[in-house]
């Protein structure tokens, strides 16, 4: 078992190195073909291991060696294998892996193809040691490595130039790539703070260790490194403040996207709540503000979606919001509610993006979906998954996004906090309307693309038939939802529904059905029929307030652009002018100046006449012994 | 009383000769005044009881250093006064004095000499040839041969650097010997 | 009685006519007997802290210093030679050319 727990870390990493071997020639199919085998190994150890653990219950810890030793301190690269992260592993991989035959076919024309999959392997083997790992330092490694990864494949196109925020919300790849980037390290440091307050108050970071001493803690110490804890994870997974670079992070290659943006990095932060559940459990204020804020972002990253154009853009703020469900379930308690739509949402928002890539490569690169529309005759493969991957997002049954979904509108309902369980039934309202928006505009409805000169084709079939195993997932997850509980449970808490709830369970899942429903069928109504019916684009609309508002994210990027980043600037030029150039740089001038004068000023000892020398060295040596006869006079 | 009066007057003559050497313009004066000098300084060597050193310092010093520079002398032109712009005698003297002085005041001091053990002592009753032998023999045998390689090498090096163009003369203008021959030959 | 101290200081004494020697002259032979006044004036030191701490390591010392100044000697004038078949002199003065 512990060679599996290898296989499926170092996999990746092998993977990486072997086409960063490539990373700087020709475009190499076998490099991808390879890259793919690779992460498939690490998917089918990590099944394995999920099957080991299914059948026996046998946790599998692994020290692999001593990583820091000083003093007291002392780290161990450790992993574990436990019910989450043998799901977060599997998930991971899993995606991983289609995610890469995937880019053998959508990264089919780009130069930098074997770059590409060296970074996304990187990646894989950055997440798998985050979410193994067995101690918080490990588990903040795996963080900034995924950290630097999404750096990395977001700002992959890194030669596209700049653009106005008005023609392009994200400015430019490199752009957005530094703002997730630093977005992240500030939130990181957040999680820095929170790991501090752990190590000195309890002075260990393995995972067991720290939670076992949490009876011993005070209660404000808990707190505090909740908080901090929970800024971090709120950088990861693009929670409000830290949300903006999400949705500017979809200037990456739609692949990276899939895996990076929607189903794996962007729910650490989820996963790190999960994975310290008894230290947040031991701060209910904590929880509770998590689980508010998780539905307004929900809600919040929803009403977005409603005016976006974009769509991936769509797509990510419908991760966004999923996101705030898994934080909403997180917070009330329901940890293992929280891990199943985490991995049920892997599967379906994958599908739906790597859909999403296909239409996009298909457009060349367009993404504005009021220049598609009638798209599924030319591409029905796509239209069926996306299709299907947005029925599972919009919570219908028997889809994976309803049975996960319902599970935390009725946690919401159950922990009798009735507001949050308002908003997200809403927010499930319209998480409908606009998944299928998006796929009534882009498939159904008047033909709109081939005025403009769009001959859209279909993606190769080996892509489509890569897609299949997450089609298959997001349709079935669902239905094994009581055996996973059975599986999960065994580690984190059990979340029971009240006898009431449970009473009122059915009517509660046809209230969200309703909602759901309703949001589709006015979808329909407003964009998928054609003739006398069809969807126009009203100008007058788009000039109202709240529709502005929307589509300028409730100016929050603008905010930050004004009052942080512009400031920031400023303040920083000052710096630059004022204390770098006359200060700093002008210590170190004027070290170099001062060892420059003085060799100038002694060039003259240098005559080329042996006796001067010797005078010098004499000079030299009755000055030691000078200074010898002082020193020994005070001993 | 006989060891006071041969130190006093040992040391009396060596920093005479020695002064003389130094400041001698004559080649010829310095070198002997530096070859009696070391004649005494052996005889500072067999007061201390040191009597293979003192030997050794005749034989080596005396005789065969002394013996090299005054042939190495011969390739120079060692009648003639040297002349030489010395340094500035301010600054010499201020050196050699301060030097003089600081190292007198060191070893005038008196010593705490209580944690000095001898590492190789002497033994009673056997000659100090026959101590040095069997230390240098045993203790130093490394150092001893890696300095009979050093002679040796040096010794390579002093036939190399002087036997080069030994035919020709250092002394005389090479010009004017040539001239000579023409001359000669032209009659 | 003669003890220690006045052998050193003899020795030190000696050192120091053999450092005023190097300092002030510029004949590059009169820098050789300056040398060997001053190595001979290490020996006189070593050859007395042998006796007063009836210790032979000093007198091995001396052996070497000879040694050596055997080899400087061989050596050293055999460069001396090559030097004034090359410039005709060995006045320090004449023989700068290094000047930086």
């Amino acid at each position: 078992m512990e060679n599996l727990v290898y296989i499926a870390l170092f996999a990746p990493f092998a993977s990486s190195l072997f086409a960063a071997l490539f990373g700087m020639s020709q475009r190499e199919v076998f490099v991808g073909i390879v890259a793919s085998m690779f992460i498939g190994t690490a998917f089918i150890s990590s099944l394995l291991l999920a099957i080991h653990l299914y059948t026996t219950g046998d946790v599998i810890n692994i020290t692999m060696m001593d990583w820091i030793h000083a003093g007291d301190f002392n780290v161990s690269f450790g992993f574990v294998v436990d019910q989450v992260s043998v799901t977060m592993m599997t998930v991971v991989t899993l995606v991983s892996t289609v995610v890469h035959v995937y880019a053998i076919g959508y990264m089919d024309h780009d130069k930098s193809f074997n770059r590409f999959f060296s970074y996304l392997s990187a990646f894989v083997f950055s997440m798998m040691i985050l979410v193994m790992s067995d101690n918080f330092l490990g588990l903040f490694i795996g963080w900034e490595g995924v950290g630097v990864c999404s750096w990395l494949l977001i700002g992959f196109w890194y030669h596209k130039a700049d653009q106005t925020r008005e023609e392009n919300p994200s400015v430019s790849p490199s752009w957005a790539a530094n703002e997730a980037f630093i977005v992240n390290r500030i939130a990181d440091l957040g999680m820095l703070v929170g790991i501090f307050v752990l190590y000195w108050n309890t002075g260990t970071l393995k995972y067991d260790e720290v939670f076992a001493q949490l009876p011993y803690l005070n209660n404000g110490i808990i707190v505090t490194a909740t908080i901090a804890l929970f800024i971090g994870a709120m950088g990861k997974s693009a929670q409000f403040p830290f949300h903006t670079w999400l949705t500017d992070a979809m200037e990456g290659p739609t692949p990276v996207s899939a895996l990076i943006h929607a189903a794996t990095m962007v729910t650490a932060g989820v996963f790190l709540v999960i994975r310290a559940n008894p230290l947040f459990h031991a701060a209910p204020e904590v929880s509770f503000f998590i689980a508010s804020l998780g539905t307004f972002v929900a809600f919040y990253a929803a009403s977005m979606a409603l005016v976006e154009r974009d769509l991936k853009r769509i797509i990510a703020y419908s991760t966004l919001s999923q996101l705030g469900y898994m934080f909403a379930a997180a917070g009330l308690g329901a940890y293992w509610i929280a891990l199943f739509h985490l991995a049920a949402h892997a599967f379906f928002k994958a599908l739906l993006f790597l859909g999403g890539g296909n239409v996009m490569h298909a457009m060349h690169d367009e993404l504005d979906i009021f220049k598609m529309g009638g798209m599924k005759k030319e591409m029905r493969g796509t239209w069926i998954y996306m299709t299907l991957a947005s029925v599972a997002l919009a919570g219908l049954p028997p889809l994976a996004g309803f049975w996960s979904k319902d599970a935390i509108i009725e946690t919401a309902f159950n922990e009798h906090t009735y507001f949050l369980w308002i908003m997200l039934v809403v927010t499930a309202g319209m998480t409908a309307f606009y998944s299928f928006r998006q796929v009534f505009m882009t498939f159904h409805g008047e033909d709109r693309h081939t005025p403009l000169g769009f001959h859209p084709h279909e993606m190769y079939k080996f892509v489509l038939i890569a897609m299949s195993p997450l089609a298959v997932l997001a349709t079935i997850t669902g239905w094994y939802m009581k055996e996973y509980e059975d599986f999960i449970t065994e580690l984190l808490p059990h979340y029971e529904m009240s006898e009431h709830t449970h009473h009122l369970a059915s009517w509660l899942g046809l209230v969200v059905l309703f909602f759901a429903i309703s949001g589709i069928v006015w979808a329909y109504l407003k964009y998928a029929r054609i003739g006398r019916h069809a969807w126009k684009r009203d100008k007058e609309k788009e000039q109202g307030f709240f529709y502005k508002l929307l589509k300028n994210q409730y100016y929050v990027p603008k905010f930050y652009e004004e009052f942080i980043t512009k400031p920031y600037a400023m303040v920083s030029a000052v710096f630059w002018e004022k204390v770098d150039l006359k200060i700093v740089d002008a210590t170190v001038d004027n070290i170099a100046k001062a060892f420059y004068k003085s060799g100038d000023a002694t060039r003259g000892m240098q005559t080329g006449n042996l006796s001067n020398y010797l005078n010098w060295m004499a000079v030299g040596g009755v000055l030691l012994l000078v200074i010898a006869a002082i020193s020994a006079m005070f001993v | 009383m006989y060891e006071m009066i041969a130190f006093y007057l040992f040391s009396a003559l060596t920093i005479g000769l020695f002064i003389v050497t130094v400041m001698s313009k004559n080649v010829l004066y310095a070198m002997t005044s530096l070859a009696a000098g070391m004649v005494l300084i052996s005889g500072f060597f067999f007061i201390l009881g040191a009597d293979f050193l003192g030997v050794v310092q005749l034989i080596v010093y005396v005789g065969a250093v002394m013996a090299l520079y005054s042939f190495a002398m011969m390739f120079f032109d060692a009648t003639r006064d040297i002349k030489e712009k010395n340094t500035s005698s301010a600054l010499v003297f201020l050196l050699g004095g301060m030097s003089a002085l600081v190292l007198v005041l060191m070893f005038a001091a008196p010593m705490h000499s209580d944690a000095i053990t001898a590492l190789y002592p002497m033994h009673k009753g056997v000659g100090n040839a026959q101590d040095v032998g069997i230390v240098l023999f045993t203790k130093y045998l490394v150092p001893f041969e890696v300095a009979a390689v050093m002679l040796l090498v040096a010794m390579i090096a002093g036939i190399i650097l002087a036997g080069k163009k030994m035919d020709k003369s250092l002394t005389k203008d090479t010009a004017v010997d040539d001239e000579i021959l023409v001359v000669k030959d032209k009659k | 009685m003669i003890g220690l101290s006045h052998y050193l200081v003899v020795s030190a004494i000696l050192f120091s006519i053999g450092l005023v020697g190097v300092l002030r002259r510029r004949n590059l032979l009169m820098l050789f007997f300056a040398t060997e006044v001053m190595l001979n004036a290490v020996n006189i030191a070593f050859a007395a802290i042998s006796h007063y701490y009836n210790d032979l390591t000093g007198q091995m010392f001396a052996f070497f210093v000879i040694a050596i100044a055997a080899s400087e000697v061989a050596v050293g004038l055999g460069i001396l030679i090559v030097l004034f078949k090359k410039f005709g002199s060995l006045n320090l003065d004449d023989l700068a050319n290094m000047r930086g």
